[in-house]
């Protein structure tokens, strides 16, 4: 009964899947966006001289890290309604992503805190800078060279989760092409063409992580550079009183 | 309440052995991948690229469905234990091998220089400069990857094999309270993850005792 007609079948059926690619990039987008600001809150909340604080902020992150996705997705689709919060099922797989993205991103954002000096946030605080200023102009532009290569790929990987949203029926790629199965049974040229059709994604994005990698490591600015940069009518040079 | 935790904490043997199983696969099979990655010929590094980003571009629950329903409409049926370990074995393999990869790139070109220096062999080289090395490199994200298998073998529940999940989506159905059933299947995946970080600090700690300089 073997037969080798998905070699050739699969690419009909890529037009059905993709209202599913859609579903899956809104996903991703919005659980990393808010799972990134909130993974910096945890980054900070972590490293808070406050023990409370920074016991707490553990506690979740390593909740986000440390239990599988698909018991997140089932914990909040099939727990919190014991509490009285029934979620449907697409704010319910942005809830368990967005939670998992943050637990991930909160370690990579807290690396790249760490990796800048401490004399950085010294010398702009000799500065008199607020607390705020110094994060956005001197910590964070230093620290995202080191974070967001692991973001990127960190988003690759959350791209991915989205395939087990099809557990609590969110229509996404899966979940189309389950349903193309179930009616065709066709399940290898289906599921052949929901594997290309991740990897028009992912496969990029590897590249594109790679790629980032490379240069912001290279980016680390000569002594000579920043120098310069700051004597050839930097706006910030204090001018000399005459 | 105590019959129910123990029906989902059974579910722990089919977590345990999908995700060691996978483990030693890849382990072992990263070895000849390293190879083909290493190869002096381009069209060699060409295959292990290929192979490696597709295995790992494409979601994990899609390699267990074309693996179960897929193989299985073409004639040949995997049951669900043997299409989830073998899914899990290819996906360990690429992962292990791109770990030795970067492993052995952290070994400087000076160690395979002194040893020729020293007219070593290559089976000797390998066996006694690199491997020690790159062994002590690649030992933290080996027992990362290690844990992120764990989580990973939480998806062979969706084809049907009875681990932690499976058995906590079971007990669900029969009981609701859903956020204990699943409650305790995530925090059997957290129990499980702990001893594998001990594990892999402690042989770090000895391998970096055994070679490290002074």
């Amino acid at each position: 009964m073997s037969d080798f007609s998905w070699l050739y079948d699969w690419p009909q059926y890529i037009p059905d899947l993709l209202p599913g690619l859609g579903v899956a990039i809104s996903l991703t987008l919005f659980s990393c966006l808010g799972g990134y600001i909130l993974g910096f809150f945890l980054a900070l909340g972590v490293e808070s001289p406050s023990r409370v604080v920074h016991y707490a902020a553990l506690v979740i992150v390593e909740l986000g890290r440390g239990v599988p996705i698909l018991v997140l997705l089932f914990l909040v689709y099939q727990g919190l309604p014991q509490l009285g919060l029934m979620l449907d099922p697409h704010p319910a797989a942005l809830a368990a992503l967005m939670f998992s993205a943050a637990g991930y991103s909160s370690e990579m954002i807290r690396a790249g805190l760490n990796s800048v000096p401490a004399g950085q946030a010294e010398a702009a605080n000799s500065l008199s800078m607020s607390a705020a200023d110094t994060y956005r102009f001197i910590v964070i532009p230093q620290a995202a060279r080191i974070s967001i290569p692991p973001l990127v790929n960190l988003t690759i990987i959350i791209f991915q989760a989205t395939s087990l949203a099809t557990v609590i029926t969110v229509p996404e790629i899966m979940q189309h092409a389950g349903v193309i199965g179930a009616a065709t049974f066709e399940y290898m040229s289906v599921y052949t063409a929901a594997a290309v059709l991740y990897l028009c994604i992912t496969i990029p994005g590897a590249v594109l992580s790679g790629y980032l990698e490379k240069s912001m490591r290279q980016k680390k600015r000569s002594k000579r550079k920043a120098v310069r940069s700051l004597l050839t009518g930097s706006p910030s040079l204090p001018v000399a009183a005459t | 309440m105590g019959e129910i935790i123990a029906y989902i904490a059974m579910g722990t043997g089919w977590t345990v052995v999908m995700t060691f199983g996978s483990a030693a696969i890849g382990i072992v099979l990263g070895l000849p991948m390293l190879a083909l990655a290493q190869s002096r010929f381009s069209a060699a590094r060409g295959i292990y690229h290929a192979i490696v980003h597709v295995v790992r571009g494409i979601p994990t629950i899609v390699w267990l469905f074309i693996a179960f329903f897929g193989v299985g409409q073409l004639g040949i049926t995997l049951s669900p234990v043997t299409a989830s370990l073998l899914v899990l074995s290819i996906i360990a393999t690429a992962y292990m091998a791109e770990i030795y990869r970067g492993g052995i790139q952290a070994v400087p070109a000076g160690q395979w220089e002194a040893a020729g220096a020293l007219n070593l062999d290559q089976f000797s080289t390998l066996r006694f400069i690199i491997g020690p090395q790159l062994f002590r490199a690649v030992s933290p994200s080996v027992a990362t990857q290690v844990i992120g298998l764990l989580k990973d073998s939480a998806l062979v529940s969706t084809i049907g094999v009875a681990d932690l999940v499976f058995r906590a989506g079971i007990m669900t159905q029969y009981h609701a309270h859903g956020l204990y059933m699943f409650g305790t299947a995530g925090l059997i995946y957290l129990a499980l993850s702990l001893p594998i970080a001990a594990f892999s600090r402690n042989i770090h700690a000895r391998i970096t005792r055994r070679y490290a300089l002074a």
